[in-house]
């Protein structure tokens, strides 16, 4: 018998979604393991959260009330403080950027086995996670023996959870120690503005590292005026100063829903598809037949893109 | 200052592939540097032209055969690198974060570096953790997904930016001695020129075991075990076009016609 403890995020004032999938998640393996669901809510409006939160299948909410934004210094020392508390076998986080900054640092402290960007948990004799390797080509299931285990949840895999709950709601009893805080967060800033807003767009045509050169842009420059549609692209193409910011879709980028994307040479990185999976229509132009974002396409051709896009170019310049 | 590099030589993967037991069968796996290590050696290089980093080091788990890719980063103008290999790490399946975090921690003890810069991610396993937990296990500060830095040497402060979700980022000043995990998009790599391609030969890459950094070959052993590797089955009802370029574009572009989203 083991339980579960899920650490919920939150920006801003506002939880974000990937905190309704942890319970969700992390209610399922307390099934699978005999035992409670308990969720920490540290930093942010804590007594709102821990009420939203209070979902069903939740056990106890434990809230720590420490600062308005997150700091991973406070993070781990408040995990330490309930994993001491609440002894759970298993803690759930998300795999966020913050996730990211503070999970592993947990798992180091507690020395917990750490199991990253999980797409699926079964509990047997031990806990066997799936997720994925090179770029989502494969996939593989991982074993920890032991019951002492953090798992990164991916976002969108698990639905979130819904109804009323009863939990207990209480403010956990961790003292943070100030001097222990080696990091200061001393602001914020919002990138990406500027001219264009591909979240307006109806038609995206958008372009990935397949483009090989700076150049080659031209071709999907010239497909795009033919075809009325508004160009943006995956993130390398950012990276290399090609575009500027405000045409990068994905996760660190845009969030876009026209009612068509053609993908041209970019694979289909979870972080990409984060920014461009609710699009009507999808269409991708890949070599690879086995990419990624194949799983998601509408529409595909399997073909080299510089011998396709200046085909699709002719047929609307006719 | 002292400037340590994790560098990972991953493994790439050709278009079609088959699967051997837990992994890729080798004749469809090539290797290359690690994109995101790329960056941070880029940013190391440009602190040590800058006259903050004197030394350059960059460390790598890895065989023989990822000389090539640890060459690269000398090449581009890491002073010198440290490999580690032996017969236990040749044998593990997966190097879980633990077991990486073991070994890193080990060489940190030795070099004492003022700043660790790791990539955000390894692009094959992608576990996305090893920085953060070698942070937490020697004792340093830490920011990960940073993509801008701006070091105050001095005041032994690193102010950085960590980019969110959704186009925010997060500026926060880190104490040093610190290890920060460094984002794609923080710097433009350099190409190595012929002249670095030349002097990387004369570097120093020192090979070293688990026995000489002081390490029982249990550590490899870590927590996880990976127990099966499968093509995703996939989840895919598209329309796929066939035929010449020419008969493909026109199909899909009649299709778009009909959707009524194109003149
Ligand atoms: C924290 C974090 C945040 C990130 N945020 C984002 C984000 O917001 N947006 C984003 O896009 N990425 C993001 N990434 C990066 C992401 O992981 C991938 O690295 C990136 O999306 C890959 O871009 P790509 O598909 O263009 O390139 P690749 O993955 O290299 O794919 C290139 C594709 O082009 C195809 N191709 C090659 N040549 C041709 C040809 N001649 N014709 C047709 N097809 C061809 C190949 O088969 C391949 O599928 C993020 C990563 C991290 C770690
Ligand atoms: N075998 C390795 N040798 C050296 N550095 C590594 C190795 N594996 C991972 N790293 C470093 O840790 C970062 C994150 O890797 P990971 O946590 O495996 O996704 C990489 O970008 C590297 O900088």
């Amino acid at each position: 018998m083991s339980d579960v403890l899920v650490v919920a995020e939150g920006r801003n004032g506002e939880l974000r979604e990937v905190s309704f999938e942890l319970l969700t998640a992390g209610r399922e393996l307390a099934d699978a393991a005999g035992g409670e669901l308990h969720v920490a809510v540290i930093t942010g409006p804590v007594a709102e959260y821990a009420a939203e939160l209070n979902r069903e299948g939740v056990d106890a909410i434990h809230t720590v009330d420490a600062g308005e934004e997150f700091n991973h210094d406070v993070y781990v020392q408040a995990i330490e403080g309930l994993y001491d508390a609440v002894e759970p076998g298993y803690v759930l986080a998300p795999n966020s950027v913050n996730g990211l900054d503070y999970a592993p640092a947990v798992a180091t402290a507690l020395d917990l086995a750490i199991v990253t960007d999980v797409v699926d948990l079964e509990l047997g004799d031990a806990l066997v996670a799936t997720r994925e390797m090179y770029g989502g080509k494969v996939e593989t299931t991982v074993e920890t023996p032991t019951d002492r285990t953090l798992v990164t949840i991916r976002g969108g895999e698990w639905p979130p959870a819904e109804g009323e709950g009863s939990a207990t709601i209480e403010a956990a009893d961790v003292e943070i120690d100030e001097d222990a805080i080696s990091s200061t967060v001393t602001g914020y800033e919002e990138v990406a503005g500027g001219d264009v807003d591909i979240a307006d767009a109806d038609v995206l045509v958008s372009v990935g590292r397949g483009i090989e050169e700076e150049d080659n842009l031209e071709l999907i420059f010239e497909l795009a005026e033919a075809m009325d549609a508004t160009v943006s692209s995956s993130r390398p193409i950012v990276d290399n100063g090609w575009l500027p910011p405000n045409r990068q879709v994905g996760q660190s980028g845009k969030v876009v829903t026209p009612e068509v994307y053609i993908a041209i040479g970019i694979s289909g990185a979870v972080q990409h598809v984060a920014g461009m999976k609710g699009a009507e229509n999808i269409v991708a132009i890949n070599t690879d037949p086995n990419a990624p974002i194949m799983d998601i396409a509408d529409y595909a051709i399997h073909d080299d893109l510089f011998d396709v896009v200046p085909a699709l170019t002719a047929k609307f310049a006719d | 200052m002292k400037v340590l590099v994790t560098v990972k030589e991953v493994a790439t993967v050709d278009d079609e592939f088959e699967i051997d037991g837990v992994g890729i069968d080798d004749r469809f796996l090539g290797a290359d540097l690690n994109e995101w290590d790329d960056y941070a050696i880029e940013e190391a290089v440009q602190l040590g032209e800058a006259g903050i980093a004197d030394e350059v080091v960059t460390v790598t788990i890895g065989p023989e055969d990822a000389e090539q890719t640890i060459r690269q980063g000398l090449a581009k103008g890491a002073d010198r690198a440290i490999r580690i290999w032996d017969d236990a790490l040749a044998e593990a399946d997966l190097l879980d974060v633990e077991a990486k975090t073991e070994i890193l921690s080990a060489v940190v003890a030795e070099e004492e570096p003022d700043l660790v810069l790791t990539g955000v991610q390894a692009d094959d396993d992608g576990f996305g953790a090893t920085g953060v937990a070698l942070a937490e296990s020697i004792d340093y500060s830490w920011a990960a997904v940073v993509n801008e830095l701006d070091l105050d040497a001095e005041a032994g402060v690193a102010s950085v930016h960590r980019e969110l979700e959704g186009g925010l980022e997060e500026l926060v000043d880190v104490d040093l001695p610190a290890v920060l995990t460094i984002q794609t998009g923080i710097n433009e790599p350099r190409y190595a020129s012929l002249r670095g391609i030349r002097q990387a030969q004369r570097k120093e890459l020192a090979h070293l075991t688990l026995e000489e950094l002081g390490l029982a070959e249990s550590v490899v052993a870590g927590d996880l075990t990976l127990t099966s590797m499968y093509e995703p089955e996939t989840e895919s009802d598209a329309t796929i076009f066939e035929g010449s370029p020419e008969e493909t574009a026109g199909q899909l572009a009649e299709l778009l016609r009909e959707e009524g989203v194109a003149p």
